[in-house]
């Protein structure tokens, strides 16, 4: 039989990973060296060591800043997608009439693009603040909070879905058994349910922490930065760096290696400690 | 659970309440794209009046200055014809990828799990590169793209489910004289079809709303529709709320009647991916 | 079942040579691809690569980068298989970083139709980059409204008309008193929005800054030209910050527009605006005339339509003119085929000598060209291009020349626009405005 199935390994393997190796490796490769190189195209490039990463962090403040505000934008918004979209699957959990539409309503908003939203929300937003003589680009706080609300919209109904499938693999009988015991609705929580879950939470977690960092297309139809680019985030920041600046292609490149860093560094960080937790769990 | 009958009206009344405020957002910008483009950014809650309503105003221009349906037509091309791709393909080279063990196998495993976490800024410059090198860069090139690109949650998917099935199924086909290819076509996809479903479902939502990566590749010549919305706003002058309040009701139309029809099974498909996770 | 099989492998062929047909047969090379610059000529450079094709049988590829993408589309088109054959640079400094891409054109017809062969971009023998339009700026004015205003007798001042408004003094009582009275003009505020949301704040950053500028580089007793003086500035003084905030501080203290809203403005926020009557004045140039009179329900009429200079406070400025020159320059993309850059410059040629091409150029560009194959009578018949020629050929005023093209990067004019929107916010005090102005251009320059 693998006999067989290596004979066809070709026909197997071969279209995923030219594919694969076209839209990935070699760009990934590519990406790593040039971002020691000085370039335009990618013919001309030379080779200048670690300078472009020198210069990502000291030309001008924005990576840091948008660092920061990314990190800032992570924490609120993956605590509150969280907290909001399991307080919504135990509520969907309950039997409670009409529990289909709910889920079919709060998940929709998941489907829309990110431009899309984006200008939905700038146009809603807008229209609140301007009653009160703003707009959002007036104070990076009201893009920063727009932001959060327009990811929560997007993404509470969605980590709902997969709270809600966890909750209903939790054996009744265990719950059941919990309040014979005397267990009080916060003990319950914390000690049976939340660890029983705790498969979803890592998955949940997983979702909205690399979403929240790699935010794009949400934060260039929103607020594209403004004011000042002090509501640009770290993948808008290289985005504008590299396109937006002749002479620079070098140190956008040397800023996505950093973000790919982080970006990997917190997701295996994360996925560590909450599998851990399961273990114990 | 036992409650009483007060607690689930509450609940009922509370649920219905934040479902009309999820909704509202959609009803406002379609609210807005029967008014005339002055009277939204500044009232975007008022209904349009008889001095606001323009009709249909907004739509005709903004499809024209859009190319809308040429953009629609791009997006359904792209995303149809890539998740087709990304499904014979990814499934196929999972498989292969399980039933095989190995060095090299597993090494590739490996590659296509840390694909999910790179960010696309780090590739977008050197991918689009690549695709104008190769001749990529149209619609049917980046098909091609996008299976390299959405290959590592695809395979990840899949072989995560493959594990579970037991070997001894496909053997007997095996012995029953088919090739590995037949065998895999006759006995394996079939069981793995929930998970075809799932990957159909999270590549398609990511495929059809994606804005940087067409864009990059072949945005100068094909607009998707979130290239034609972004375009909007940037180009001829400056913005025309009208016609983008239409644009976006035209852009989330095709979601909502893709998602009522397959709303079991794009829920399920999702919550199955993420339990496989 | 078997059939089955045999379909899904049909399927899977027919993938397979779509990759394949991707590969190879999809590329076709234009023998004229021009990136274009300005997204309101959009439509009309369309209309003219059809009539181009219908008359020579050549296909020229027209694409329109949005608004302020322009540096973003042509740096990942150029480094394209099929690269632009055609693209502009927006000045010397534009030049100096595609000169790698620029074609020495001395010989070409385009070249040769130029009236003032000092207004390419030459370095040393060669000749790179010849503009295509002249364009001039200034703050445009509603005359029935000021009409209206110099009819009232409560005026509290003796000047009778828009004309005679000769430098800062008079423009800002007229102004201030206009403000007071506006429920009597019918208006809702003397300047239209001060359009400052990301990407709509280049009347600010770059064009009214281009007024104290010049005059400081004018000063500049090294260099006679004062583009170049602006060029081999390493730092500004900004000796004219203040005359800066008093016409920028008159713009927004008597807007439409609360202060804190100007952020979410956009130029057609503005333009629309001044259509509707609700203004009398706005700061533009001469191409947003289509954008004034595309808006429906628009109530200026065209002969009402009149330019006046940016008077900011400056000494002997009451003989200062309107702000004319150019950002528009082609180059032809050295790295292209020898039939793509002649065809190119076919085009070209075609476009600003032939009748039908400058048939276009008068009616659907409206642009006034630098080239002597245009008549007097060949003109485009829009007022604000008009008021422009008034300007250029009165010799009793001086036009301030485009010394923003030796601006040192689009990073600057961006890091001033931002700043002027937080000043204007009143998150920050205007020294600091005056700190980035004067700070960025030494970093942005080196």
């Amino acid at each position: 039989m693998y006999h067989s199935l290596k004979r066809w390994s070709w026909l197997f393997l071969l279209p995923t990973l030219a594919a694969f190796v076209i839209a990935f490796l070699i760009p990934f490769v590519m990406g790593l060296y040039l971002s020691f190189c000085e370039f335009r195209t990618v013919s001309d490039a030379q080779f200048i060591g670690l300078q472009n990463y020198i210069r990502a962090f000291s030309d001008t403040s924005e990576f840091l800043s948008a660092l920061l505000f990314t990190v800032e934008f992570a924490i609120v918004a993956v605590l509150s997608i969280n907290i909001f979209g399991f307080i919504l699957a135990m509520l969907l959990t309950k039997g409670i009439r009409g529990t289909n539409i709910f889920r079919t309503v709060f998940f929709m908003p998941n489907l829309i693009g990110g431009i899309v939203l984006g200008y939905i929300w700038q146009l809603i937003i807008n229209g609140v603040l301007y009653r009160y003589g703003y707009s959002i680009t007036s104070n990076a706080a009201f893009g920063f909070w727009g932001l959060v609300i327009l990811m929560n919209w997007q993404m509470i109904g969605y980590v709902m879905i997969i709270y809600i499938a966890g909750l209903q693999n939790i054996p009744d009988d265990i719950l059941e058994a919990a309040r014979v015991d005397g267990a009080t609705n916060s003990r319950l929580l914390f000690h049976i349910i939340i660890p029983s879950v705790m498969p979803s939470i890592t998955i949940c977690l997983f979702l909205t922490i690399t979403n929240s960092f790699k935010l794009f297309d949400q934060n260039l139809a929103l607020t594209a930065g403004a004011p000042g680019e002090k509501t640009s985030m770290v993948a808008l920041d290289i985005y504008k760096t590299f396109y937006g600046r002749i002479g620079y292609e070098g140190v956008g490149q040397a800023k996505a290696v950093v973000f790919f860093l982080i970006v990997a560094f917190i997701a295996l960080l994360q996925l560590y400690l909450t599998r851990s937790k399961e273990v114990e769990g | 659970m036992k409650q009483s009958l007060l607690t689930k009206v509450i609940m009922v009344i509370l649920l219905t309440l934040l479902a009309l405020l999820f909704i509202m957002p959609v009803f406002i910008v379609l609210m807005n794209s029967f008014k005339s483009k002055f009277s939204i950014s500044q009232t975007p809650f008022e209904l349009p009046d008889n001095v606001t309503y323009v009709g249909l105003e907004n739509y005709t221009s903004g499809i024209s200055d859009t190319g809308f349906f040429e953009a629609f037509g791009w997006s359904l091309f792209i995303t149809v014809f890539s998740v087709a791709a990304i499904i014979v393909f990814t499934s196929m080279t999972a498989w292969f990828l399980v039933r095989i063990k190995g060095v090299f196998t597993s090494l590739l495993y490996y590659l296509f799990v840390f694909s999910m976490i790179v960010p696309f800024q780090m590739v977008m410059f050197t991918m689009s590169k690549m695709a104008n090198i190769l001749s990529l860069d149209n619609p049917i090139g980046l098909i091609l793209i996008y299976l390299g690109f959405g290959s590592g949650l695809s395979v990840f998917l899949f072989a995560g489910f493959i594990k579970s099935v037991p070997l001894g199924i496909e053997e007997a086909a095996t012995i029953d004289g088919c090739n590995a290819f037949n065998a895999f076509w006759r006995i394996v996809f079939p069981v793995l079809k929930p998970t075809a479903v799932t990957v159909a479902i999270l590549n398609t939502m990511w495929i059809w709303n994606d804005y940087l990566l067409p864009n990059l590749v072949i945005g100068s010549d094909y607009k998707t529709i979130p290239i034609a919305i972004q375009y909007l706003k940037g180009g001829y002058g400056s913005i025309d709320m009208g016609a983008m309040m239409a644009m976006l009701v035209l852009a989330i139309v095709p979601v909502i009647i893709f998602y009522l029809t397959c709303q079991k099974y794009i829920i399920k498909g999702v919550a199955a991916g993420a339990v496989k996770g | 079942m078997k059939r089955k099989i045999i379909s899904f492998l049909l399927c899977v062929i027919c993938v397979l040579s779509l990759f394949t047909l991707a590969g190879c047969g999809g590329k076709k090379q234009s023998q004229v691809y021009f990136l274009n610059f300005k997204p309101e000529s959009a439509n009309a450079y369309k209309e003219i690569a059809r009539a181009y094709e219908k008359e020579k049988g050549v296909e020229v590829k027209v694409v329109t980068a949005a608004a302020n993408t322009y540096e973003q589309t042509l740096k990942s088109e150029i480094a394209k298989t099929d690269a632009p054959t055609i693209f502009q640079v927006n000045g010397p400094i534009g030049y100096n970083s595609w000169k790698d891409y620029c074609l020495n054109i001395k010989d070409s017809k385009l070249y040769s139709y130029l009236s003032d062969k000092s207004l390419a971009i030459t370095d040393g023998e060669g000749v790179y980059a010849v503009p295509y339009v002249v364009e001039g700026y200034g703050i445009i004015y509603n005359d029935a409204i000021m009409k209206k205003y110099f009819a009232l007798g409560n005026r509290n001042n003796n000047i009778s008309s828009a004309e005679e408004i000769k430098d800062f003094a008079d423009l800002k009582t007229v102004v201030e008193d206009m403000t007071a009275k506006k429920k009597e003009l019918g208006i809702d505020g003397v300047f239209a929005s001060t359009s400052l949301s990301a990407g709509e704040d280049w009347r600010w950053q770059t064009h009214l800054l281009n007024v104290p500028l010049y005059y400081e580089f004018r000063d500049n007793a090294d260099y006679e030209d004062p583009t170049i003086a602006g060029l081999n500035s390493k730092e500004i003084a900004f000796l004219y910050s203040n005359e800066f905030k008093n016409i920028f501080d008159l713009y927004t203290n008597n807007s439409i527009t609360p202060k804190t809203l100007l952020g979410s403005k956009s130029v057609n926020d503005s333009m629309a605006e001044f259509a509707l009557g609700k203004v009398a004045m706005v700061q533009n140039g001469n191409w947003a005339w289509s954008q004034i009179s595309d808006v429906s329900g628009n109530v200026v009429k065209a002969e009402n339509v009149k330019f006046m200079p940016i008077y900011t406070g400056i000494e002997g400025e009451s003989g200062q003119g309107i702000c004319i020159g150019t950002e528009n320059y082609f180059a032809i993309n050295k790295k292209a085929t020898k039939e793509q850059q002649k065809a190119s410059l076919d085009f070209l040629d075609w476009l600003f000598s032939s009748e039908t091409g400058k048939k276009f150029v008068d009616e659907q560009l409206g642009f006034i060209t630098p080239f002597n194959t245009f008549s007097e009578s060949e003109q485009p018949a829009d007022p604000l291009a008009q008021e422009v020629v008034r300007y250029m050929n009165d010799e009793g005023v001086e036009s301030i020349p485009w010394i923003f093209t030796s601006f040192p990067s689009d990073v600057y004019k961006t890091n001033v626009g931002n700043a002027l929107l937080e000043y204007v916010q009143g998150d920050i005090k205007y020294e600091q405005v005056l700190k980035t102005i004067k700070d960025d251009w030494k970093s942005e320059r080196k």
